[in-house]
């Protein structure tokens, strides 16, 4: 186990010594629940209003990463359709994973994910993420997003350009304003095959199962 | 370059230009060449240190790319180790930053150096549990396919045949 997740003591602010056991105080053991959707009406809203302000966590894990630069900047300016990138997987909701996963990068992935609030959007960028793309053969890299995390778009290229970035976004709004954007739920329904396939490929495992 | 013949056991020179060549050494004489050819020839600066894999001979060759700046000429120092018993004499103490070559070439080749810094700790590989990747029978393709959920469906041509079926269909 890692050192930081060891029970230890330490001093208050008070200045009295308290006991913190990490894994059951600072995370959730608890696993993801299953979340039905409200009254259809209320819900209609909702998922208009999700789809409107699509808040993209800026996290970037591959080479994909440089195409999200010009897509927040003026000329491409993701601004106006409501999109826009935030510093932290608490305030996001759209996670973009861009380009090729190492393992050690998935592991940080799969640590953010879950630490997002639902509802929460996958779009997965660039042909890495469907099969592996030029990497398919490579000892360090996955092969296919899907099978560790639920993906509700994938944009296919090597690179795509951002042009099909906004139309990868646009099908995203299509999908959560129809109410099919349900990755978290299907998530906490499949959630042991995902921890499973997550497990397989991380070979030393030093986290909480469910870090919310 | 004399001089250091008639000093060290070198065992090969390769002079590739005037300001570039590569010498081989022995084992337990290269240390102390580089140790030389630092303190005393001006080779202050280390390039890299780096290794590859000859199968076919069950040796690893280390290279090390020393710079002399004053000179403007570089120097790469050879030297082959077995296989087998893939052990090296650490040269941190030379350059400080050698500690880093060295723990990536015990993760990737599986070259251990005794008595470097953090030689033993994960350097870019979490975890890895199976043979060093960077070594030539390790079968990267093999080990993605059981590992990673290959999707099915993926087709792969050569190029050649792939154009010849196109242009030439008749011929056989």
């Amino acid at each position: 186990m890692k050192e930081d997740f060891k029970k230890r003591t330490v001093i208050s602010p008070e200045g009295k010594p308290i006991e913190i056991d990490p894994l059951k105080d600072y995370f959730s053991d608890a696993k993801p629940k299953v979340y039905k959707p409200a009254h259809p009406i209320i819900e209609k809203f909702a998922n208009w209003a999700r789809a409107n302000s699509l808040w993209v966590l800026g996290f970037g894990t591959g080479c994909g990463a440089i195409e999200m630069r010009p897509l927040m900047t003026p000329r491409f300016d993701a601004y106006r359709y409501g999109i826009q990138w935030r510093p932290t997987p608490r305030q996001a909701s759209v996670f973009v994973v861009s380009g090729y996963l190492s393992v050690k990068t998935l592991k940080r992935v799969v640590r953010t994910y879950e630490q997002m609030q639902n509802p929460k959007f996958v779009i997965a960028l660039g042909s890495c993420t469907i099969n592996g793309g030029m990497y398919w053969d490579s000892y360090n890299t996955i092969n296919r997003l899907d099978h560790y995390m639920p993906v509700d778009v994938y944009i296919a290229g090597c690179m795509p350009r951002p042009e099909s970035l906004l139309a990868g976004f646009d099908k995203l709004k299509t999908i959560i304003t129809e109410g099919r954007g349900e990755g978290a739920n299907t998530y906490a329904e499949k959630f042991d095959w995902y921890k499973a396939n997550q497990k397989k490929v991380i070979k030393d495992w030093d986290m909480p199962d469910y870090n919310w | 370059m004399n001089d250091i013949k008639t000093k060290f056991d070198i065992t090969d020179i390769i002079e590739q230009r005037e300001n570039l060549s590569f010498i081989t050494i022995p084992k337990e004489h290269a240390i102390s060449l580089v140790t030389y050819l630092r303190d005393v020839k001006g080779f202050k600066h280390l390039v890299l240190l780096t290794a590859a894999d000859w199968l076919e001979d069950e040796e690893f060759q280390l290279t090390y790319l020393l710079n002399n700046p004053d000179e403007k000429s570089d120097l790469g120092v050879r030297v082959f180790i077995s296989r087998e018993d893939a052990t090296m004499e650490t040269a941190h103490h030379l350059w400080e930053q050698v500690a880093t070559y060295q723990r990536e070439l015990k993760e990737m080749f599986g070259i251990d150096f005794p008595g470097s810094p953090d030689v033993d700790k994960p350097f870019i590989l979490e975890g890895w549990d199976d043979k060093p990747p960077y070594r030539r029978d390790f079968d990267t393709k093999q080990y993605s396919e059981d590992t990673y959920f290959p999707r099915p469906g993926r087709e792969s041509n050569d190029p050649a045949e792939y154009m010849k079926k196109k242009l030439y269909p008749d011929e056989k």
